[in-house]
Protein backbone atom coordinates (compact mmCIF):
# COMPACT_ATOMS: atom_id res chain seq x y z
CA UNK A 1 0.00 0.00 0.00
CA UNK A 2 2.62 2.47 1.12
CA UNK A 3 4.76 1.70 -1.90
CA UNK A 4 1.68 2.22 -4.21
CA UNK A 5 1.47 5.17 -2.27
CA UNK A 6 4.73 6.26 -2.94
CA UNK A 7 4.44 5.59 -7.06
CA UNK A 8 1.44 7.32 -6.90
CA UNK A 9 3.04 10.63 -4.99
CA UNK A 10 6.07 10.50 -7.62
CA UNK A 11 3.79 9.82 -10.56
CA UNK A 12 1.73 12.98 -9.98
CA UNK A 13 4.43 15.25 -9.41
CA UNK A 14 6.74 13.89 -12.24
CA UNK A 15 3.31 14.69 -14.75
CA UNK A 16 2.64 18.29 -12.55
CA UNK A 17 6.61 19.01 -13.12
CA UNK A 18 6.48 18.27 -16.79
CA UNK A 19 3.15 20.22 -17.27
CA UNK A 20 4.18 23.15 -15.46
CA UNK A 21 7.67 23.56 -16.62
CA UNK A 22 6.85 23.58 -20.61
CA UNK A 23 6.22 26.61 -21.00
CA UNK A 24 9.65 27.54 -19.66
CA UNK A 25 11.31 25.09 -21.47
CA UNK A 26 9.83 26.75 -24.97
CA UNK A 27 10.63 30.45 -23.07
CA UNK A 28 14.26 29.23 -22.49
CA UNK A 29 14.93 28.11 -26.16
CA UNK A 30 13.14 31.47 -27.30
CA UNK A 31 15.65 33.17 -25.05
CA UNK A 32 18.64 31.18 -25.95
CA UNK A 33 17.59 32.46 -29.59
CA UNK A 34 17.63 35.80 -28.99
CA UNK A 35 21.13 36.12 -27.11
CA UNK A 36 22.62 34.56 -30.39
CA UNK A 37 21.05 36.65 -32.66
CA UNK A 38 22.04 39.89 -30.54
CA UNK A 39 17.85 40.13 -29.61
CA UNK A 40 17.11 41.07 -25.61
CA UNK A 41 14.48 38.73 -26.15
CA UNK A 42 11.29 38.31 -24.52
CA UNK A 43 12.27 36.93 -21.10
CA UNK A 44 12.08 33.24 -19.63
CA UNK A 45 7.81 33.45 -18.48
CA UNK A 46 6.64 35.22 -22.14
CA UNK A 47 4.81 31.67 -22.62
CA UNK A 48 3.16 32.09 -19.23
CA UNK A 49 2.37 35.65 -20.14
CA UNK A 50 1.10 34.42 -23.29
CA UNK A 51 -0.96 31.41 -22.10
CA UNK A 52 -2.79 34.00 -19.02
CA UNK A 53 -3.49 36.57 -21.65
CA UNK A 54 -5.55 33.79 -23.93
CA UNK A 55 -7.19 32.37 -21.00
CA UNK A 56 -7.99 35.31 -21.01
CA UNK A 57 -9.73 35.87 -23.98
CA UNK A 58 -13.09 35.08 -25.57
CA UNK A 59 -12.79 32.29 -27.77
CA UNK A 60 -14.87 32.64 -30.73
CA UNK A 61 -15.64 29.57 -32.96
CA UNK A 62 -16.64 29.53 -36.74
CA UNK A 63 -20.27 29.25 -37.52
CA UNK A 64 -19.95 25.75 -38.86
CA UNK A 65 -16.85 24.23 -36.30
CA UNK A 66 -18.70 21.15 -35.21
CA UNK A 67 -17.51 19.43 -32.18
CA UNK A 68 -14.48 17.70 -33.49
CA UNK A 69 -13.46 21.16 -33.60
CA UNK A 70 -14.45 21.85 -30.06
CA UNK A 71 -12.99 18.40 -28.39
CA UNK A 72 -9.61 18.85 -29.89
CA UNK A 73 -7.72 21.29 -28.13
CA UNK A 74 -9.19 18.82 -24.82
CA UNK A 75 -7.91 15.75 -26.77
CA UNK A 76 -4.67 16.77 -27.79
CA UNK A 77 -4.22 18.71 -24.09
CA UNK A 78 -4.53 14.96 -22.81
CA UNK A 79 -2.88 12.83 -24.94
CA UNK A 80 0.30 15.27 -24.47
CA UNK A 81 -0.14 14.83 -20.56
CA UNK A 82 -0.81 11.04 -20.83
CA UNK A 83 2.48 10.58 -22.81
CA UNK A 84 4.37 13.27 -20.06
CA UNK A 85 3.34 10.71 -17.47
CA UNK A 86 4.56 7.75 -18.82
CA UNK A 87 8.17 9.33 -19.17
CA UNK A 88 10.51 9.13 -15.82
CA UNK A 89 12.23 12.23 -15.96
CA UNK A 90 13.66 12.28 -12.35
CA UNK A 91 12.44 9.12 -10.32
CA UNK A 92 11.92 5.82 -12.15
CA UNK A 93 8.75 4.54 -9.92
CA UNK A 94 6.04 5.37 -11.70
CA UNK A 95 2.49 4.54 -11.59
CA UNK A 96 1.33 5.10 -14.84
CA UNK A 97 4.44 3.28 -16.46
CA UNK A 98 2.51 -0.28 -17.60
CA UNK A 99 -0.22 2.11 -19.29
CA UNK A 100 2.25 3.08 -22.25
CA UNK A 101 5.56 1.56 -23.36
CA UNK A 102 7.51 3.86 -25.96
CA UNK A 103 5.63 2.25 -28.97
CA UNK A 104 2.34 3.29 -27.14
CA UNK A 105 3.72 6.68 -26.63
CA UNK A 106 3.76 7.09 -30.24
CA UNK A 107 0.58 6.11 -30.64
CA UNK A 108 -0.44 8.56 -28.47
CA UNK A 109 1.39 11.11 -30.34
CA UNK A 110 -0.32 10.16 -33.41
CA UNK A 111 -3.59 10.33 -31.72
CA UNK A 112 -3.05 13.87 -30.74
CA UNK A 113 -2.04 14.76 -34.55
CA UNK A 114 -5.09 12.78 -36.02
CA UNK A 115 -7.15 15.19 -34.02
CA UNK A 116 -5.36 18.46 -35.04
CA UNK A 117 -5.43 17.39 -38.40
CA UNK A 118 -9.05 16.54 -38.46
CA UNK A 119 -9.96 19.77 -36.64
CA UNK A 120 -8.02 22.03 -39.02
CA UNK A 121 -10.25 20.28 -41.52
CA UNK A 122 -13.15 20.59 -39.73
CA UNK A 123 -13.74 24.46 -40.55
CA UNK A 124 -13.17 23.87 -44.29
CA UNK A 125 -10.86 26.79 -44.75
CA UNK A 126 -7.93 26.50 -47.10
CA UNK A 127 -5.14 27.05 -44.74
CA UNK A 128 -6.42 24.33 -42.48
CA UNK A 129 -6.67 21.59 -45.37
CA UNK A 130 -3.16 22.52 -46.21
CA UNK A 131 -2.25 22.60 -42.85
CA UNK A 132 -3.41 19.53 -42.01
CA UNK A 133 -2.03 18.03 -45.51
CA UNK A 134 1.77 18.74 -44.71
CA UNK A 135 0.98 18.03 -41.03
CA UNK A 136 0.17 14.71 -42.29
CA UNK A 137 3.50 14.74 -44.89
CA UNK A 138 5.72 15.21 -42.33
CA UNK A 139 3.92 12.97 -39.80
CA UNK A 140 4.07 9.90 -42.11
CA UNK A 141 7.71 10.39 -42.42
CA UNK A 142 8.62 11.03 -39.00
CA UNK A 143 6.83 8.44 -37.37
CA UNK A 144 8.47 5.18 -38.81
CA UNK A 145 11.39 6.95 -38.06
CA UNK A 146 10.94 7.56 -34.57
CA UNK A 147 9.78 3.95 -33.99
CA UNK A 148 13.58 2.84 -35.88
CA UNK A 149 14.65 5.14 -32.96
CA UNK A 150 13.10 3.52 -30.31
CA UNK A 151 13.91 -0.17 -31.54
CA UNK A 152 17.77 0.47 -30.68
CA UNK A 153 17.44 1.43 -27.17
CA UNK A 154 14.49 -1.83 -26.95
CA UNK A 155 16.87 -3.85 -28.12
CA UNK A 156 20.25 -3.08 -25.90
CA UNK A 157 17.42 -3.51 -22.51
CA UNK A 158 15.28 -6.03 -24.38
CA UNK A 159 12.49 -4.17 -22.65
CA UNK A 160 10.18 -1.39 -24.18
CA UNK A 161 8.85 0.16 -20.76
CA UNK A 162 10.79 3.30 -20.17
CA UNK A 163 11.61 2.50 -16.36
CA UNK A 164 13.06 -0.40 -17.56
CA UNK A 165 15.35 1.13 -20.26
CA UNK A 166 15.97 4.19 -18.09
CA UNK A 167 17.13 1.82 -15.47
CA UNK A 168 18.85 -0.38 -17.18
CA UNK A 169 20.82 2.22 -19.47
CA UNK A 170 21.39 4.57 -15.80
CA UNK A 171 23.11 1.88 -13.72
CA UNK A 172 26.00 0.04 -16.06
CA UNK A 173 29.14 -0.20 -16.33
CA UNK A 174 30.81 2.36 -19.61
CA UNK A 175 30.57 0.93 -22.20
CA UNK A 176 30.82 2.66 -26.23
CA UNK A 177 27.48 2.53 -28.19
CA UNK A 178 27.78 3.46 -31.65
CA UNK A 179 24.42 2.20 -32.22
CA UNK A 180 23.32 4.78 -29.64
CA UNK A 181 25.27 7.92 -31.00
CA UNK A 182 22.98 7.44 -34.68
CA UNK A 183 19.82 6.74 -32.79
CA UNK A 184 20.15 10.04 -30.60
CA UNK A 185 21.65 11.89 -33.87
CA UNK A 186 18.42 10.43 -36.00
CA UNK A 187 15.79 11.17 -32.89
CA UNK A 188 17.30 15.00 -32.79
CA UNK A 189 16.20 15.54 -36.49
CA UNK A 190 13.24 13.67 -35.83
CA UNK A 191 12.79 15.93 -32.66
CA UNK A 192 12.65 18.99 -34.92
CA UNK A 193 10.47 17.78 -37.22
CA UNK A 194 7.45 16.88 -34.89
CA UNK A 195 7.86 19.91 -33.01
CA UNK A 196 7.83 22.35 -35.89
CA UNK A 197 11.25 23.73 -34.91
CA UNK A 198 13.51 25.38 -37.84
CA UNK A 199 14.53 23.12 -40.64
CA UNK A 200 11.44 21.79 -41.19
CA UNK A 201 8.95 24.28 -39.87
CA UNK A 202 9.27 27.79 -38.33
CA UNK A 203 6.58 28.21 -34.79
CA UNK A 204 7.33 32.00 -35.23
CA UNK A 205 6.16 32.45 -39.32
CA UNK A 206 2.85 33.69 -40.27
CA UNK A 207 3.89 33.24 -44.07
CA UNK A 208 1.29 30.85 -45.94
CA UNK A 209 3.69 29.44 -48.23
CA UNK A 210 6.15 28.22 -45.25
CA UNK A 211 3.52 27.21 -42.33
CA UNK A 212 2.64 23.59 -41.25
CA UNK A 213 1.61 24.31 -37.74
CA UNK A 214 0.50 27.62 -37.35
CA UNK A 215 -1.81 26.73 -40.03
CA UNK A 216 -3.65 24.36 -38.25
CA UNK A 217 -4.37 25.88 -35.56
CA UNK A 218 -5.23 28.94 -37.55
CA UNK A 219 -9.18 29.42 -36.57
CA UNK A 220 -8.39 28.98 -32.98
CA UNK A 221 -8.37 31.49 -30.64
CA UNK A 222 -8.97 31.80 -26.76
CA UNK A 223 -8.27 29.20 -24.31
CA UNK A 224 -8.71 26.75 -27.55
CA UNK A 225 -5.93 27.93 -28.68
CA UNK A 226 -4.06 28.36 -25.09
CA UNK A 227 -5.02 24.62 -24.78
CA UNK A 228 -3.20 23.99 -27.94
CA UNK A 229 -0.17 26.60 -27.14
CA UNK A 230 0.21 24.69 -23.75
CA UNK A 231 0.37 20.83 -25.21
CA UNK A 232 2.82 21.84 -28.23
CA UNK A 233 4.83 23.15 -24.93
CA UNK A 234 4.42 19.84 -23.12
CA UNK A 235 4.72 17.75 -26.09
CA UNK A 236 8.01 19.83 -26.83
CA UNK A 237 9.27 18.92 -23.06
CA UNK A 238 8.21 15.41 -23.47
CA UNK A 239 10.36 14.88 -26.43
CA UNK A 240 13.21 16.23 -24.58
CA UNK A 241 12.58 13.85 -21.32
CA UNK A 242 12.45 10.70 -23.71
CA UNK A 243 15.81 12.04 -25.70
CA UNK A 244 17.46 12.30 -22.03
CA UNK A 245 15.95 9.02 -20.67
CA UNK A 246 16.98 7.46 -23.91
CA UNK A 247 20.50 8.60 -24.78
CA UNK A 248 21.46 10.73 -21.54
CA UNK A 249 19.90 8.64 -18.52
CA UNK A 250 22.70 9.39 -15.76
CA UNK A 251 21.14 10.85 -12.67
CA UNK A 252 17.74 9.86 -12.83
CA UNK A 253 16.78 8.49 -9.67
CA UNK A 254 15.78 4.45 -9.03
CA UNK A 255 12.64 3.45 -7.97
CA UNK A 256 12.68 4.02 -4.52
CA UNK A 257 16.03 5.90 -4.03
CA UNK A 258 14.69 9.31 -2.30
CA UNK A 259 18.14 10.25 -1.39
CA UNK A 260 19.14 10.65 -4.61
CA UNK A 261 15.99 13.36 -5.64
CA UNK A 262 18.20 16.13 -5.80
CA UNK A 263 21.03 15.42 -7.13
CA UNK A 264 18.62 13.59 -10.01
CA UNK A 265 16.52 16.96 -9.81
CA UNK A 266 19.85 19.49 -10.74
CA UNK A 267 20.61 16.91 -13.61
CA UNK A 268 17.32 17.30 -15.23
CA UNK A 269 17.46 21.10 -15.09
CA UNK A 270 21.06 20.90 -16.43
CA UNK A 271 20.25 18.59 -19.21
CA UNK A 272 17.32 20.54 -19.95
CA UNK A 273 18.61 23.57 -20.22
CA UNK A 274 21.82 22.01 -22.35
CA UNK A 275 19.35 20.98 -24.45
CA UNK A 276 17.37 23.92 -24.89
CA UNK A 277 20.55 26.17 -25.51
CA UNK A 278 21.89 23.09 -28.48
CA UNK A 279 18.66 23.55 -29.82
CA UNK A 280 18.55 26.91 -29.92
CA UNK A 281 21.96 27.03 -31.53
CA UNK A 282 20.94 24.70 -34.71
CA UNK A 283 17.79 26.68 -35.24
CA UNK A 284 20.28 29.50 -35.28
CA UNK A 285 22.71 28.12 -37.93
CA UNK A 286 20.51 26.59 -40.21
CA UNK A 287 17.48 27.87 -42.30
CA UNK A 288 14.19 26.60 -43.14
CA UNK A 289 13.97 23.93 -45.86
CA UNK A 290 11.58 23.80 -48.53
CA UNK A 291 8.54 21.73 -47.57
CA UNK A 292 9.58 19.13 -50.47
CA UNK A 293 13.28 19.02 -48.95
CA UNK A 294 11.74 18.07 -45.61
CA UNK A 295 10.93 14.12 -47.08
CA UNK A 296 14.89 13.65 -47.44
CA UNK A 297 15.50 14.92 -43.82
CA UNK A 298 13.28 12.49 -42.59
CA UNK A 299 14.72 9.77 -44.50
CA UNK A 300 17.93 10.68 -43.75
CA UNK A 301 16.83 10.42 -39.99
CA UNK A 302 15.41 7.08 -40.64
CA UNK A 303 18.13 5.97 -42.32
CA UNK A 304 20.67 6.80 -39.50
CA UNK A 305 17.97 5.03 -36.70
CA UNK A 306 18.25 2.24 -39.24
CA UNK A 307 21.65 2.25 -39.48
CA UNK A 308 22.03 2.21 -35.47
CA UNK A 309 19.69 -1.08 -35.39
CA UNK A 310 21.75 -2.56 -37.62
CA UNK A 311 24.78 -1.88 -36.16
CA UNK A 312 23.43 -2.97 -33.00
CA UNK A 313 22.24 -6.46 -34.37
CA UNK A 314 25.16 -7.25 -36.33
CA UNK A 315 28.09 -6.06 -34.51
CA UNK A 316 26.66 -6.04 -30.92
CA UNK A 317 27.90 -2.38 -29.97
CA UNK B 1 24.55 -6.76 -20.82
CA UNK B 2 27.57 -8.43 -21.60
CA UNK B 3 30.35 -5.83 -22.08
CA UNK B 4 33.21 -6.07 -24.38
CA UNK B 5 36.53 -5.33 -23.90
CA UNK B 6 37.62 -1.96 -24.75
CA UNK B 7 39.99 -2.73 -27.79
CA UNK B 8 36.75 -3.81 -29.32
CA UNK B 9 34.49 -1.33 -28.19
CA UNK B 10 36.81 1.26 -29.91
CA UNK B 11 37.51 -0.78 -33.04
CA UNK B 12 33.42 -0.84 -33.30
CA UNK B 13 33.05 3.06 -32.66
CA UNK B 14 35.52 3.42 -35.38
CA UNK B 15 33.47 1.06 -37.46
CA UNK B 16 30.77 2.57 -37.18
CA UNK B 17 32.58 5.94 -37.77
CA UNK B 18 33.30 4.23 -41.10
CA UNK B 19 29.32 2.93 -42.43
CA UNK B 20 28.36 6.68 -41.25
CA UNK B 21 30.74 8.38 -43.23
CA UNK B 22 30.18 5.66 -46.21
CA UNK B 23 26.80 6.64 -46.13
CA UNK B 24 26.90 10.35 -45.90
CA UNK B 25 29.23 10.33 -48.72
CA UNK B 26 26.03 8.29 -50.48
CA UNK B 27 23.73 11.16 -49.45
CA UNK B 28 26.63 14.18 -50.20
CA UNK B 29 24.85 16.48 -53.20
CA UNK B 30 27.92 18.85 -53.63
CA UNK B 31 31.56 17.43 -54.79
CA UNK B 32 33.82 20.01 -51.98
CA UNK B 33 31.85 18.13 -49.24
CA UNK B 34 32.50 14.95 -50.75
CA UNK B 35 36.37 15.27 -50.47
CA UNK B 36 36.08 16.39 -46.94
CA UNK B 37 34.39 13.41 -45.94
CA UNK B 38 36.50 11.27 -48.13
CA UNK B 39 39.59 13.26 -46.19
CA UNK B 40 37.49 12.36 -42.75
CA UNK B 41 37.40 8.87 -43.48
CA UNK B 42 40.91 8.55 -44.27
CA UNK B 43 41.56 9.73 -40.69
CA UNK B 44 38.88 7.07 -39.55
CA UNK B 45 40.86 4.87 -40.91
CA UNK B 46 43.90 5.73 -39.79
CA UNK B 47 43.15 6.17 -36.17
CA UNK B 48 41.06 2.66 -36.30
CA UNK B 49 45.05 1.35 -37.67
CA UNK B 50 46.70 2.88 -35.06
CA UNK B 51 43.91 1.05 -32.44
CA UNK B 52 44.69 -1.88 -33.84
CA UNK B 53 48.64 -1.83 -33.92
CA UNK B 54 48.13 -0.54 -29.98
CA UNK B 55 46.09 -3.47 -28.64
CA UNK B 56 47.43 -6.15 -30.90
CA UNK B 57 51.65 -4.86 -30.80
CA UNK B 58 51.26 -5.32 -34.99
CA UNK B 59 54.09 -2.12 -35.20
CA UNK B 60 53.63 -2.17 -38.93
CA UNK B 61 50.42 -1.22 -38.47
CA UNK B 62 51.89 2.35 -37.34
CA UNK B 63 53.38 2.69 -40.47
CA UNK B 64 50.85 1.85 -42.38
CA UNK B 65 48.45 4.60 -39.76
CA UNK B 66 51.22 6.95 -41.02
CA UNK B 67 51.07 6.36 -44.66
CA UNK B 68 47.30 6.64 -44.34
CA UNK B 69 47.69 9.96 -43.15
CA UNK B 70 49.92 11.22 -45.60
CA UNK B 71 48.26 9.84 -48.37
CA UNK B 72 44.32 9.68 -48.12
CA UNK B 73 44.45 13.24 -45.50
CA UNK B 74 46.33 15.16 -47.09
CA UNK B 75 47.69 14.20 -50.41
CA UNK B 76 45.08 13.01 -52.19
CA UNK B 77 42.09 15.48 -51.13
CA UNK B 78 44.70 18.01 -51.91
CA UNK B 79 45.26 17.06 -54.89
CA UNK B 80 41.32 16.77 -55.75
CA UNK B 81 40.64 20.14 -54.19
CA UNK B 82 43.53 21.61 -57.05
CA UNK B 83 41.75 19.46 -59.31
CA UNK B 84 38.55 20.56 -58.87
CA UNK B 85 39.49 24.00 -59.06
CA UNK B 86 41.41 23.74 -62.06
CA UNK B 87 38.59 22.22 -64.08
CA UNK B 88 36.23 24.88 -61.98
CA UNK B 89 33.69 21.84 -61.20
CA UNK B 90 30.80 24.10 -58.54
CA UNK B 91 27.85 22.40 -59.99
CA UNK B 92 25.98 20.11 -57.26
CA UNK B 93 26.51 16.57 -58.25
CA UNK B 94 23.74 14.96 -60.07
CA UNK B 95 22.92 11.34 -59.38
CA UNK B 96 21.10 8.58 -61.59
CA UNK B 97 18.88 7.97 -58.82
CA UNK B 98 17.43 10.05 -56.28
CA UNK B 99 19.36 10.46 -52.65
CA UNK B 100 16.48 8.54 -50.45
CA UNK B 101 16.27 5.98 -52.79
CA UNK B 102 20.23 5.27 -52.78
CA UNK B 103 20.05 5.21 -48.87
CA UNK B 104 17.63 2.56 -48.93
CA UNK B 105 19.63 0.43 -51.36
CA UNK B 106 22.59 0.97 -49.36
CA UNK B 107 21.23 -0.14 -46.43
CA UNK B 108 20.66 -3.36 -47.99
CA UNK B 109 23.93 -3.70 -49.27
CA UNK B 110 24.90 -3.10 -45.81
CA UNK B 111 22.47 -5.94 -44.57
CA UNK B 112 23.71 -8.21 -47.56
CA UNK B 113 27.61 -7.48 -46.78
CA UNK B 114 26.73 -8.65 -43.27
CA UNK B 115 25.28 -11.92 -43.65
CA UNK B 116 28.53 -12.32 -46.46
CA UNK B 117 30.86 -11.59 -43.73
CA UNK B 118 29.70 -13.76 -41.19
CA UNK B 119 31.40 -16.94 -41.64
CA UNK B 120 34.27 -15.15 -42.59
CA UNK B 121 34.47 -13.71 -39.73
CA UNK B 122 33.69 -16.57 -37.38
CA UNK B 123 37.11 -17.87 -39.52
CA UNK B 124 38.97 -15.13 -38.11
CA UNK B 125 40.61 -14.84 -34.63
CA UNK B 126 41.33 -11.41 -34.88
CA UNK B 127 40.08 -9.08 -32.28
CA UNK B 128 38.36 -6.82 -35.00
CA UNK B 129 36.58 -9.87 -36.69
CA UNK B 130 33.18 -7.90 -36.19
CA UNK B 131 33.51 -5.01 -38.13
CA UNK B 132 34.49 -7.32 -41.40
CA UNK B 133 30.79 -7.35 -42.28
CA UNK B 134 31.25 -3.25 -42.30
CA UNK B 135 34.29 -3.18 -44.26
CA UNK B 136 32.74 -5.03 -47.18
CA UNK B 137 29.69 -2.74 -46.46
CA UNK B 138 31.60 -0.01 -47.11
CA UNK B 139 33.29 -1.46 -50.41
CA UNK B 140 29.74 -1.96 -51.86
CA UNK B 141 28.66 1.45 -50.77
CA UNK B 142 31.52 2.79 -52.76
CA UNK B 143 30.82 0.51 -55.45
CA UNK B 144 27.16 2.05 -55.26
CA UNK B 145 28.23 5.52 -55.23
CA UNK B 146 30.27 4.97 -58.22
CA UNK B 147 27.18 3.01 -60.07
CA UNK B 148 24.86 5.98 -59.14
CA UNK B 149 27.19 9.19 -60.09
CA UNK B 150 27.10 10.33 -63.45
CA UNK B 151 30.48 12.76 -63.07
CA UNK B 152 34.12 11.43 -63.28
CA UNK B 153 35.17 13.15 -60.33
CA UNK B 154 32.83 11.80 -58.03
CA UNK B 155 33.00 8.37 -59.51
CA UNK B 156 36.93 8.87 -58.76
CA UNK B 157 36.14 9.43 -55.33
CA UNK B 158 34.01 6.53 -54.81
CA UNK B 159 37.00 4.38 -56.30
CA UNK B 160 39.55 5.95 -53.10
CA UNK B 161 36.60 4.95 -50.85
CA UNK B 162 36.48 1.72 -52.45
CA UNK B 163 39.86 1.26 -51.79
CA UNK B 164 39.62 2.67 -48.20
CA UNK B 165 36.97 -0.05 -47.42
CA UNK B 166 39.42 -3.17 -48.74
CA UNK B 167 42.48 -1.33 -46.54
CA UNK B 168 39.40 -1.64 -43.54
CA UNK B 169 38.73 -5.59 -44.64
CA UNK B 170 42.46 -6.14 -44.73
CA UNK B 171 43.29 -4.71 -41.22
CA UNK B 172 39.93 -6.15 -39.33
CA UNK B 173 40.59 -9.89 -41.19
CA UNK B 174 44.23 -9.99 -41.00
CA UNK B 175 45.66 -7.07 -39.11
CA UNK B 176 46.35 -5.63 -42.27
CA UNK B 177 48.08 -6.38 -45.56
CA UNK B 178 52.08 -7.05 -45.92
CA UNK B 179 53.94 -4.02 -46.21
CA UNK B 180 54.78 -4.59 -50.00
CA UNK B 181 51.48 -4.86 -50.75
CA UNK B 182 49.96 -2.18 -48.86
CA UNK B 183 52.87 -0.06 -50.04
CA UNK B 184 52.38 -1.15 -54.11
CA UNK B 185 48.98 -0.07 -53.37
CA UNK B 186 49.32 3.19 -52.05
CA UNK B 187 51.46 3.80 -55.02
CA UNK B 188 49.07 2.36 -57.80
CA UNK B 189 46.39 4.95 -56.06
CA UNK B 190 49.12 7.36 -56.52
CA UNK B 191 49.61 7.05 -59.74
CA UNK B 192 45.81 6.43 -60.53
CA UNK B 193 45.03 9.79 -59.77
CA UNK B 194 47.34 11.42 -61.73
CA UNK B 195 46.50 9.59 -64.90
CA UNK B 196 42.74 10.28 -64.03
CA UNK B 197 43.92 14.19 -63.33
CA UNK B 198 44.80 13.79 -66.47
CA UNK B 199 42.18 12.21 -68.32
CA UNK B 200 39.77 14.90 -66.60
CA UNK B 201 41.11 17.37 -68.61
CA UNK B 202 41.05 15.24 -72.04
CA UNK B 203 37.45 14.42 -71.30
CA UNK B 204 36.60 18.12 -71.05
CA UNK B 205 38.54 18.87 -74.01
CA UNK B 206 36.65 16.55 -75.95
CA UNK B 207 33.25 16.93 -74.49
CA UNK B 208 33.19 20.28 -73.04
CA UNK B 209 31.87 18.01 -70.42
CA UNK B 210 32.99 15.95 -67.27
CA UNK B 211 29.33 13.81 -67.54
CA UNK B 212 30.55 10.53 -68.47
CA UNK B 213 27.15 9.88 -70.25
CA UNK B 214 29.04 11.61 -73.44
CA UNK B 215 31.43 8.70 -73.50
CA UNK B 216 28.62 6.52 -74.96
CA UNK B 217 28.30 8.63 -78.02
CA UNK B 218 31.79 6.31 -78.80
CA UNK B 219 29.75 3.50 -79.53
CA UNK B 220 29.14 2.76 -83.59
CA UNK B 221 25.88 3.41 -83.94
CA UNK B 222 23.70 1.24 -86.96
CA UNK B 223 23.14 -2.10 -85.75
Amino acid sequence: MLTLFASFLSQLTQTLLVVLIAPLMLGWVGQCRAWLQNRSGPGLLQPYRVLFKLFDKEALLAHNASVVFRSAPYIQFGCMVLAASVVPIVETNLLFAPAADVIALVGVFALARVFSALAAMDVGTSFGSLGARREMLVASLSEPALLMVFFTPLLIVQSSSLNVIVDTLAHREFALYPSLAFAAVAFIMVLLAENARIPIDNPATHLELTMIHEALVLEYSGRYLALIEWATAIKFTTYCAIGIALFAPWGIAGAGAWQTLPAAIVALIVKLGIIGLGLALLETISAKMRIFRAPEFLGMAFMLAALGMLTRLLLGA
Amino acid sequence: MSTMPMSVQLINLMAALMLLIAFAMLAQRRILSLIYLFAWQGAVLAVNSLIVAWYTGHNELYLSAFFTVLLKVIVLPVALLYLIRKLNITWDVETLINIPTTLFAGIILVVFAFNLALPISQLAGTITRGTLGIAIAVVLLAFLMMITRRKAVPQVIGFLAMENGLFFAATSATYGMPMVVELGILLDVMVGILILGIFFFQVREAFDSLDLKHMEKLKESGE
